[in-house]
């Protein structure tokens, strides 16, 4: 069990205070809720694929034509766009942070969930460095995953370790953890 | 049918100032005939990722034609392009799919399906238009057209398939050549030279 929550509103602020042009995705259910927060932000243009393996080469192409997009796939889809990483991503030294949807962390290391247990070691793999992010109080680890990707000409990802939250109806602004200041 | 150095050499004396993004037998030919070298990428290390990677460069930059010059073995990796290509809509990119049934590279097997009509796939798919030739001076006489109306926009062409036992070139310079390609595009299209070094090869 992961306590606190994490609210799409603030990573959709941390992308626009980040310049943030496109958002190539493919929705999960654990970011179902990030996918409609994104809907009212109309400086993020969202790019949905059909397959995860899409998602780091249109990425590619929006950098090279002057945009800054990040992209947004489930671990099990990064698993499947290991080649696009491997060619098109760590190959060409591309500057991108990859929010990667942890589906099945539980932070007890015991999830039936095997797409849970491989993604760490995944990342291991392809030296990509990469931050946690479990709850509102972990979102001053995005900005250092996008300096981190800017200085090293390398994707880094933000493990999005839990579905986040819902937005109440007609909310504006970034949201507070329940209970809050 | 057509060969891949008519083919090469029709699109290039249409392309004006569009951006190229080649992959496979494609890349060779074109390289050959190419007028704006420093608009051309071509995919390599990569496969079946150049219709993905032009549709970035036709949705960063969508006052410049995109040509995706791609094939049929590499799109059949890579078929849910299609789908994502006609979900986003891009008025400038012209995806011209050179259909041989086989792959040639690693010595001309055949594709698992030689019949499939990418033309018909990518109008299913909901591309604006898509055109299928089979004779250059079909191709020749139609492309100035086809390329003046909006895209997305299919183009297959029938080829002759030129089975290679050579392989792919894969030491440091080839690969280092996509990456420093890439670079060299950022900079004509944005004006800015401001990526650094990063990878494995440079």
């Amino acid at each position: 069990m992961i306590n606190g929550v994490l609210h799409p509103k603030n990573v959709v602020a941390q992308l626009v205070q980040h310049g943030v042009s496109h958002y190539v995705t493919l929705p999960d259910s654990e970011t179902a809720n990030m996918y409609e927060a994104l809907l009212a932000e109309p400086s993020v243009t969202i790019v949905p694929v059909a397959r995860e393996g899409e998602a780091i080469p249109i990425a590619a192409g929006l950098f090279v034509a002057g945009k800054n997009p990040v992209i947004s796939i489930q671990n099990a889809g990064l698993f499947e766009a290991g080649d696009a990483l491997r060619g098109l991503g760590l190959g060409i030294g591309l500057p991108l942070v990859m929010f990667i949807g942890y589906r099945g962390h539980n932070r007890k290391g015991d999830t039936p969930d095997s797409a849970a247990t491989f993604l760490e070691p995944y990342l291991h793999m392809w030296r990509v460095e990469y931050f946690v992010v479990e709850s509102n109080d972990d979102l001053d680890r995005v900005p250092l995953a996008f300096d981190l990707a800017r200085k090293t000409n390398q994707p880094v990802a933000v493990a999005i370790g839990t579905e986040y939250a819902s937005e109440p109806a007609g909310a504006s602004g970034p949201a507070q953890e329940e209970g809050g200041q | 049918m057509i060969t891949y150095a008519d083919a090469c050499r029709v699109i290039n004396e249409s392309r004006g100032e569009a951006v190229s993004v080649t992959t496979m037998t494609q890349t060779k030919y074109w390289n050959r005939v190419s007028s704006e070298p420093d608009l051309d990428v071509g995919i390599a290390n990569a496969m079946s990722k150049a219709s993905s990677v032009a549709l970035g460069i036709a949705l960063g930059d969508p006052g410049r034609p995109v040509l995706c010059l791609d094939s049929d073995g590499s799109l059949l990796m890579n078929f849910g392009s299609l789908a994502t290509i006609a979900g986003m809509a891009p008025k400038n990119l012209y995806h011209f799919v050179f259909n041989n049934g086989i792959y040639a590279v690693t010595g001309g097997q055949p594709v698992p399906a030689p019949g499939v009509d990418y033309a018909r796939a990518a109008e299913a798919c909901g591309y604006r238009s898509a055109h299928r030739f089979d004779d250059i001076e079909s191709l020749d006489t139609a492309l100035p057209g086809i390329l003046s109306n909006p895209g997305p926009v299919m183009i297959e062409i029938i080829v002759k398939g030129e089975p290679s036992t050579e392989g792919v070139d894969q030491t440091w310079e080839s690969n280092a050549r996509l990456p420093l390609q890439l670079r060299a595009l950022r900079t004509r299209l944005t004006g800015s030279d401001d990526w650094g070094p990063g990878g494995p090869y440079i």
